[in-house]
């Protein structure tokens, strides 16, 4: 068995295809007539310009815009003045042949980024090298491969997958692809992704450990490959094949459908999300909305703290995304364990219990105050709801709303537009809170549970720690009564209750949290449908009595193993 | 010659995508734009040089034009990292 880096989901059965590219070489001599020289490069130049983008164009129209952004990029790359400048240069002083010259520029660029330890400049280098090919097939004269005419049940094999070879590939006749180099985010693993292929990339030296012909399985969900397999382990995975095939297509059916259970009580399915870009997932997984948008992404990796505008732009971005659709976003949770340099916090002794999220924020206006001017000024572009972490008594919340309070009079004030109506609302994660949940009912327009923080904080017990790890458990009785309690808290006061802890995603909490009551469900992008398959298959009847029958429960391997024994 | 200093507000710093857009968008100017950073000059007609220059979020650099039209050159430079450059 060889493993690699599981970047294309599914499993891929068939023979293999050996990808290899046609020798290169060419006469290394010193070059006369420079003019016919250069002249002839700057050909090359322009055709393989053409080109790309030809090829770029077609693979917008085929797989879609996001894919052809490569091979955007490569024209860019070849119109580039310092490149082509050098490589004339090198023809003009050092009579390089043509090939010679370009082969000599492109390395030194591609040896400068593969010399950055960063994913993204390694596929920088893998695009220049991908340009040099290009570039020396049409000095040379040499015809592309063509991968559109492999036959049915494929397996490329290939050192690495370059868009040049990926143009006309037909996604019918390949059952998977295997390569030496790249990761998640290489050209191969979005093309394959993007054409549901199974792939597995960066397995050391498989080109050469492979022949043409073999049978080969692999699964681009583990990383796992095996070659000529025995009878006994191509039936499991031919049944493996087909059940995550007929699970995909179950779960296609859940787009665009309502979140529902079996008698069509109705809930709130959204996605939590760290980055901007990650909304993009969401949209195209069917969320109903985001239930959390955490904001330290903008904090991090940086010199400084981002401007009130950057922040602005960012949380804008999202809304408009989500065309109207609900965008949870909570306010900074650093602090603690999450060091952030710039901001100059003391080491603690206990960072879970110490000086961070609204803590450490309330103290910190010159923190604080521009990210919720930011999040004002955005929900004027979409349906943004602001949620306060970590709160753990009501003076807290109060001096959160009576800030924002301050900050929308200055806005009124300079007449910039945002949402009067703006909701606000608490991440319920501490045992505080949760004891205290009828009060902030009062206070807050929604509660969302953080159920991570709340299960370690009320069993008092780090995830992290092998030793107490046995005591985090979300099953646990006291943790079910707490996260009841904030529902039926909610409820009781009209407050819009959500949860965006893993628990939200666990389909043996489903029918718990339907039966308290639950408003939203907020899982990955990833677990949206699952979930969505998940609350359609009870009814609340049902539901009501599993809870009931969990709830008189008092350990956590009894509630576990009767959840287990009804789960659906 | 003309210059200014200005701060990147790309997330991921200038990458492939955001350089394009600066090197495609003051590659029309007669006038040689340069980008200093870090003790750097690169020549920001250069897509290659600006993203090996591993420009970060944050990072202050300074934009210097010198040229016939380096005055527009020196504007429009600015007004694309000040709109974000396509992000």
């Amino acid at each position: 068995m060889y493993t690699g880096i599981g970047a294309s989901a599914g499993i891929g059965i068939g023979s293999v295809v050996i990808v290899k590219e046609p020798s290169l070489a060419y006469d290394n001599v010193t070059v006369s007539d420079i003019a016919a020289e250069k002249e002839r490069f700057n050909n090359a130049l322009e055709k393989c310009i053409a080109k790309t983008q030809a090829m770029a164009e077609d693979m917008k129209t085929r797989v879609g815009a996001k894919e052809a952004e490569i091979l955007e990029g490569h024209v860019l790359l070849l119109m580039d003045p310092e490149m082509t400048g050098q490589i004339n240069a090198n023809i003009e002083n050092e009579k390089m042949c043509a090939e010679a010259a370009v082969e000599q520029v492109c390395d030194m660029y591609a040896q400068m980024f593969s010399s950055i330890e960063d994913e993204m400049f390694q596929q920088r280098a893998t695009d220049v090298c991908d340009i040099k090919t290009r570039l020396l097939k049409i000095l040379l004269d040499v015809e592309d491969l063509d991968l559109a005419s492999v036959p049915e049940g494929t397996v490329l094999v290939a050192e690495d997958l370059t868009p040049s070879m990926t143009a006309g590939i037909n996604p019918a006749n390949v059952a998977g692809v295997l390569t030496e180099i790249g990761g998640k985010t290489s050209h191969s693993a979005i093309l394959a992704r993007a054409l549901e292929i199974p792939a597995v990339l960066s397995i050391e030296g498989i080109v050469s450990k492979l022949e043409n012909g073999q049978t080969v399985i692999l699964d681009g969900s583990t990383g796992e490959v095996f070659a000529s397999p025995d009878e006994e382990l191509l039936k499991k995975y031919t049944a493996k094949r087909e059940e995550y095939l007929a699970e995909k297509a179950a779960l296609q059916a859940f787009i665009g459908k309502e979140s529902a259970t079996a008698d069509g009580h109705v809930v709130e399915l959204c996605a939590n999300i760290g980055k901007p870009e990650d909304a993009e997932k969401v949209v195209e997984c069917d969320g109903e909305g985001i239930g959390l948008f955490r904001t330290e992404f903008l904090f991090m990796d940086r010199p400084q703290v981002p401007t009130e505008d950057e922040q602005f732009e960012a949380y804008k971005k999202v809304a408009e995304m989500l065309k109207g659709k609900p965008v949870i976003i909570r306010t900074l949770d650093i602090g603690g364990d999450k060091e952030i340099p710039y901001l100059g916090l003391a080491k603690e002794e206990n960072p879970f219990l110490g000086f961070r999220a609204v803590r450490l924020c309330l103290k910190r206006e010159d923190l604080y105050r521009p990210q919720l001017r930011a999040l004002l000024r955005a929900s004027a572009y979409g349906e943004i709801k602001i949620m306060v972490p970590m709160i753990s008594c009501v003076d807290e919340f109060r001096a959160v709303k009576a800030m924002l309070e301050e900050i929308k009079a200055e806005l009124d004030e300079k007449g910039i537009p945002y949402n009067k109506d703006i909701k606000v609302g608490i991440m319920v994660e501490t045992p505080a809170a949760s004891l205290m949940a009828d009060a902030f009912a009062k206070e807050a327009d929604f509660f969302s549970i953080g159920t991570n923080d709340l299960t370690g904080y009320t069993m008092a017990a780090d995830r992290g720690n092998p030793d107490v790890a046995y005591l985090y458990s979300t099953y646990n009785p006291a943790v079910l009564r707490s996260i009841e309690r904030v529902i039926k808290a909610g409820k009781a006061e009209g407050t819009m209750v959500g949860m965006c802890g893993e628990a939200a995603a666990d389909p043996l909490l489903t029918p718990l949290l339907l039966s308290f009551g639950l408003d939203e469900f907020s899982v990955s992008a990833t677990s949206i449908l699952a979930t969505r398959k998940t609350i359609s298959l009870w009814t609340m009847e049902e539901a009501n009595a599993v809870a009931e029958k969990a709830m008189s429960l008092v350990t956590e391997a009894e509630v576990k193993a009767y959840l287990e024994s009804v789960a659906k | 010659m003309v210059s200014q200093k200005i701060t990147i507000t790309n997330p991921q710093g200038l990458h492939m995508r955001p350089a394009g857009v600066f090197a495609k968008g003051v590659a029309k100017f007669e006038s040689d734009v340069t980008i200093h950073f870090n003790g750097k000059d690169i020549n920001a007609k250069s897509l290659l040089n600006i993203i090996g220059a591993c420009i970060k979020c944050g990072s202050e650099i300074e934009l210097e034009c010198n040229g016939p039209d380096e005055e527009e050159a020196l504007k429009t430079a600015v007004e694309l990292i000040e709109s974000g450059l396509g992000e």
